[in-house]
């Protein structure tokens, strides 16, 4: 502590101006909004328990946590192997390769939703091929559908999931294949007894990212998914700009950040913050 | 190293990796040869070619405004972000105060926040000083949003940089401004630009909070795009989109490049 005197050292002063941006337009808009389950204007739970017997409320919320748990998982499937690759071209393979993962990465996730749509709409490619294919006579429903969702939101995740595994697996050191191998394993072994145990903190990190990140995603299923795939997020954006219950978008809100906190809980107990 | 695995299953593995991959980039060049095409409905692949979509883009003031105004926000947005996580920045990796890490973690919350959230808190909060539909309130949403960024690029090669470099300047006599100026920042250049880029992708891209406040004075690209598909499609979009696939792609290779450039700098 004692050198406060070291020519080079920029005191905490240097972070207020972004602390007091972020608590005027951050912290205290959002206090002020969740504070609206609890005061109306007098002190109320009547939102809270509101919430709790609506039907509505737990069928959103299990569509939401069913979502967010299938996209969590295909993208683990794909992009596992995707990371597997990076890791072990040679680095100007991976530097190719890492462009085509960064690019859906950098490109508007707006622009990528509507891509789908595009691809999965009645008359869109994917019909189109299935007809051609002779797969089925007439268009098929996909669009509004939780096929859409999934589909859309798993290529949102994916690059997520690819950078965290990715990571954790430019550390491991090959030669422990070798080793293993060496030492009588064979390539399945050594992959699954060897590889994948270090791989693990990488697996960790990237499931709760694109889980806590499924959770409160809205334009994809806004977009993607029918009358049955309503997300909680979307449930909100209703409350507010149809219905205008702030106090029940408000306890819907809370319910939402809870759930997101508990889960980056976990992450940052068990995961250093990642640094990209 | 691959050598002990068999032909066969090499190749399965690849032509896996290789329809994720298709599967991951398809939706980004589905839409650059829809944007050309020539019939009313957007078709794919197009039978015949035509610019009518980006006619149509570039002859509607509505389009053209949006766009302008979405630069303006974005180019706002990377400076005040910027300028302010580069201050935060220093003060988090050259500075020595107990609840640094409080400081940090409260900087890096806005990307765990689910953006509903934060839209829906602002569209509330600015809604009560009367500043829906104002430029600036988007300015202030996106800037706290894109200052995460800024952070982790800048702190990430301040924390690369060897403090001896403005020992040596101070101990030469420059005072603290002017070793900033002359030998802290050149170093961490290539951070402080990588973090206004994704600080001017983030407000540029950024919808939902859009979809709150711009009110009807300020609708950007992306609330415009959004109303477009909302409603009804409007295959003026796909020419939109695919303006925007190629300006994120320069983007990214900017980024791509600097980051490539710093990191043969740090080995030499």
């Amino acid at each position: 502590m004692g050198h406060s005197s070291e020519p080079t050292q920029f005191g905490w002063t240097f972070s207020l101006p972004s602390i007091a941006l972020l608590g005027v337009v951050f912290v205290y808009p959002i206090t002020l909004f969740l504070s609206k389950c609890f005061f109306d204007p007098t002190p109320t739970l009547e939102h809270l328990i509101h919430l709790f017997e609506s039907p509505i409320f737990f069928k959103v919320l299990w569509i939401t946590f069913k979502i967010s748990f299938i996209v969590t998982i295909i993208s683990l499937l794909i992009g596992y192997p995707i990371a597997y690759l990076l890791s072990s071209v040679s680095e100007s393979a991976r530097s190719l390769l890492m462009i085509l993962v960064l690019i859906p990465f950098w490109t508007s996730l707006l622009v990528r939703t509507y891509a789908w749509m595009v691809i999965l709409g009645r008359k869109g490619i994917l019909n189109k091929a299935i007809m051609a294919l002779g797969l089925s006579d007439s268009p098929i429903k996909l669009l509004h559908t939780a096929f859409a969702v999934d589909v859309g939101m798993v290529q949102m995740m994916t690059p997520f999931m690819v950078l965290a595994i990715f990571s954790v697996m430019k550390g491991i050191d090959r030669r422990l294949l070798s080793a293993a191998a060496s030492l009588g394993a064979n390539k399945y072994q050594a992959f699954f007894r060897v590889f994948l145990p270090l791989s693990l903190p990488g697996i960790g990190a990237g499931t709760l990212l694109v889980f806590i990140y499924s959770l409160g995603f809205f334009i994809t299923p806004a977009l993607l998914g029918g009358r049955k795939e309503v997300m909680i997020s979307m449930l909100i954006e209703e409350q507010v700009s149809t219905l205008l219950n702030w106090g029940f978008a408000s306890a819907l809100a809370l319910m939402l950040l809870v759930a997101t906190l508990v889960f980056f809980f976990i992450y940052s107990k068990f995961f250093q913050i990642e640094r990209t | 190293m691959n050598s002990y695995q068999s032909g066969f299953e090499k190749w399965l593995f690849y032509f896996f990796c290789a329809c994720i991959l298709l599967f991951l980039i398809l939706p980004v060049f589905v839409i650059i040869p829809i944007s050309f095409s020539a019939e009313k409905f957007l078709q794919f692949p197009p039978k015949e070619f035509s610019l009518q979509w980006y006619e149509e883009f570039f002859n509607k003031p509505v389009w053209i405004s949006a766009t302008l105004l979405s630069f303006k926000i974005a180019i706002l947005t990377m400076i005040f972000a910027t300028f302010l996580g580069t201050l935060a920045s220093l003060s988090l990796v050259r500075g020595k105060f107990k609840s640094k890490k409080i400081v940090y973690g409260a900087l890096l919350s806005p990307l765990i926040m689910p953006f509903i959230i934060v839209a829906v808190s602002l569209y509330y909060f600015f809604a009560k000083i009367n500043m829906i539909g104002s430029m600036w309130s988007l300015v202030l949403a996106h800037t706290v949003l894109a200052l995460p960024f800024v952070v982790i690029n800048v702190t990430a090669s301040l924390q690369g940089l060897d403090i001896t470099f403005e020992r040596a300047a101070i101990s030469l006599g420059a005072n603290r401004l002017v070793t900033f100026i002359k030998v802290t920042f050149p170093l961490i250049r290539p951070g402080v630009i990588s973090g206004a880029l994704f600080a001017f992708i983030t407000s540029f891209d950024e919808v939902v909070i859009a979809i709150f406040l711009s009110g009807s004075r300020s609708v950007t690209l992306p609330k415009q795009m959004w109303d477009g598909i909302r409603i009804a499609i409007n295959p003026t979009i796909s020419s939109v989109a695919s303006l925007l696939i190629v300006f994120s792609i320069l983007l990214l290779v900017s980024v791509e490049i600097l980051r490539r450039h710093s990191a043969k700098k740090m080995i030499s």
